[in-house]
């Protein structure tokens, strides 16, 4: 995963609060190998009619290249599926502004270098009020946690060790395999002061 | 002297195997539990050519895709194919797997307990949200993403800041015909599907020492429905009688040993939470969801919600759940007619749950169609055993085999466009159960009382002169 720390996208308002990762993405999708592209299931439900057909009414159906999704709070909560993020990354998406997400969304999102950057409510309605229902461009500095659109700046909340991930695109294994020694020591510990922890088992 | 430390901090120190300078903690994994939805996960271990650090700790369930009939036969391909993935994977890395023929199989948090590989002071992660159910007995369980779950197989760590710790209340005792799943509607329903987010919740209080294992795990099964991704029970007597001789759990002086160690994972005396809330047993009524999020859920004496009349922040939401459920604000709750049923799932799909089921349907007959799967093949075997599935064909209802079923609709146990279930399950999102489903979650004894009105009751009219 490639680290970043500036994005210059356009961003696109959908003012609905507690989108989960069911309608990120519906689960009868999530079979699918990864190396096929998730972009097109992203909030499948929302964005198609029966027939498939892209509805002409919704914000995401109507512009094309958006990258920034500015969003309501309690984005991405429900199920781990990291399909969720898939969906998002596929279809282009760098990051994700809202007052709240959930925490296993969240988590996700870092792991595959998508920005969940957390603002108050006030400002996603000025965000909102500056857009007026059509996409712009917003910019993005995750060294200084910094989101500029039109005459706003703000700054987002950002976990700092996950900033650092995402600035360094930092893959959690190779980082760990570091640590292998220490692990090991912890095991052996572990395994010698509490043995039931180990499955005693059938087989 | 040292400080008094929540279970939390117990359960979070035992497993830190180091700190980094940003406070993020590297943590042992003692149980790791993989499903067919894992396909992912195993991918990014084939791409680096990696082994699973600890297949003795690793275990694989067939569930999310199981099908619930004709299971010698898959029909369709993509389904055959996730659970064959599995298998292959499983058969790679040489781990032990609970596969569709195995006695042992069902949904992997009903098993985990059942087998006893779930214990108290264990930390237990899984590529699935509801993970926190295992918490019931003590332990640290949470759910993750793909990423983290391939990243469990290849150091059998993880990486995490520990989260800020909560502590509910349920004071005094549950009435009549009231569960563990109405405390936690009931909670989820006060605080909002965000309003645990970042903790890590701790459930006390004499109603909940006063529930079963069956109805802690149902209670810490929906913490992450409140936003919370741990949820937990501090480990009691009840906790040790229901491990008593498992299979995969401690024998003999291990099991002392283990004992002693798991009666000090409660909360000291005077440890301080970073958030509170008490609740009252005696206020809880059978509750049920009426929107499109766990927390748009009502006492069942309740009406539907007037959008105008709501918080301004929850109008548009009402709005909204209200348009997508096909319901008239302001309507009672009680009488709204259901077209099918479910009782399962994850959340309530133990052998508890069904007898409270059947406590409600015995004798009596279903007037809409449903289906019932067992949470795994050996509550399948219990329930069968003490006759309950008599009691559910002869109400009319369907019984089938055991796996994640209708609850997400991955095998294809999915309701219709735009009917309305009945459903013991834990989530009510839009299109959860298929596309455009409307779901009522309530507890399986409701789920019951559903279908034998063909509409949301109130079980307690049902109970009077059944013994619980």
């Amino acid at each position: 995963m490639a680290g970043w720390t500036q994005h210059r996208g356009q961003a696109l308002v959908l003012a609905i609060d507690n989108i989960d990762t069911d309608q990120l993405i519906p689960a009868r999708f999530m079979s699918v190998p990864r190396s096929q592209g998730y972009g097109r299931y992203l909030l499948h439900d929302m964005r198609r009619d029966e027939s498939e057909k892209l509805t002409a009414d919704f914000p995401l159906n109507r512009h094309e290249g958006v990258s920034i999704l500015i969003t309501g709070q309690n984005f991405g909560s429900g199920s781990s599926r990291e399909a969720a993020v898939y969906a998002l990354v596929d279809a282009g998406f760098r990051a994700v502004i809202a007052p709240s997400f959930g925490d296993i969304f969240a988590n996700n999102a870092i792991n595959n270098g998508l920005l969940p950057a957390q603002i108050n409510e006030s400002m996603i309605s000025q965000m909102k009020e500056v857009l007026k229902g059509v996409s712009g461009e917003l910019s993005i500095d995750l060294t200084r946690n910094q989101l500029k659109l039109g005459d706003i700046t703000t700054t987002f909340e950002l976990d700092k060790g996950w900033r650092v991930k995402l600035i360094n695109g930092w893959d959690d294994i190779d980082l760990t395999q570091q640590h292998k020694r220490t692990i090991g020591a912890h095991r052996n510990l572990r395994n010698q002061s509490t043995p039931w922890a180990w499955p005693t088992g059938p087989d | 002297m040292s400080p008094p430390r929540t279970m939390l901090d117990k359960l979070w120190a035992s497993h830190e195997v180091l700190t980094r300078e940003d406070g993020v903690s590297l943590l042992w994994v003692d149980r790791h539990l993989v499903h067919e939805g894992s396909h992912h996960a195993f991918a990014k271990l084939s791409e680096r050519d990696l082994p699973v650090a600890e297949p003795g700790l690793t275990f694989a369930v067939v569930d999310h895709y199981a099908p619930t009939r004709n299971r010698s036969r898959i029909a369709d391909p993509n389904i055959a194919g996730m659970i064959e993935t599995l298998r292959g994977n499983a058969a790679r890395h040489n781990l032990r797997i609970f596969d569709l023929d195995d006695p042992a199989q069902g949904i992997v948090h009903v098993i985990g307990p059942e087998l006893g590989l779930t214990l108290p002071g264990l930390l237990i992660t899984c590529g699935d949200s509801h993970t926190s159910t295992h918490g019931a007995f003590g332990a640290l369980a949470f759910g993750i993403g793909a990423t983290e779950v391939a990243h469990v197989l290849a150091t059998q760590t993880i990486w995490q800041r520990k989260p800020k710790s909560m502590r509910i209340n349920i004071d005094g005792s549950l009435g009549a015909g009231v569960t563990a799943k109405d405390i936690a509607l009931n909670w989820i329903a006060r605080l909002g599907t965000g309003g645990a987010q970042g903790h890590a919740v701790e459930y006390a209080g004499q109603a909940v020492r006063d529930l079963t294992m069956e109805g802690r795990m149902t209670l810490c099964n929906l913490s992450i429905e409140g936003g919370a991704r741990f949820g937990m029970v501090a480990p009691d007597e009840v906790t040790f009688a229901y491990l008593n001789g498992r299979e995969y759990a401690p024998m003999g002086q291990d099991n002392d040993t283990a004992q002693k160690t798991w009666r000090g994972l409660a909360t000291d005396q005077g440890a301080v939470f970073d958030r509170e809330v008490t609740f009252i047993a005696a206020d809880i009524a059978p509750t049920v969801t009426w929107g499109t999020s766990p927390e748009q859920a009502l006492p069942v004496t309740a009406k539907i919600p007037v959008p105008d009349q709501a918080d301004p922040a929850k109008k548009h939401s009402t709005r909204e759940a209200l348009d997508y459920m096909g319901l008239r604000p302001g309507r009672p709750l009680a009488g709204i007619p259901v077209d099918q049923v479910f009782i399962g799932s994850c959340t309530n799909g133990r052998i508890e749950d069904l007898r409270e089921a059947a406590l409600v349907l015995s004798g009596r007959r279903a007037c809409v169609p449903g289906l019932i799967s067992p949470g795994s093949a050996r509550v399948k075997a219990q329930a069968e055993a003490e006759g309950l599935d008599r009691i559910f064909k002869d109400a009319g209802l369907e019984w089938a085999a055991s796996g994640c079923s209708m609850c997400v609709g991955m095998n294809g146990d999915v309701v219709g466009e735009g009917k309305r279930c009945a459903s013991s399950t834990n989530r009510n999102f839009r299109g959860r159960q298929g596309r455009g489903a409307r779901t009522h979650l309530m507890s399986p004894a409701m789920v019951a009382a559903a279908a034998v009105t063909g509409a949301i009751t109130d079980v307690r009219s049902l109970l009077k002169g059944r013994a619980a």
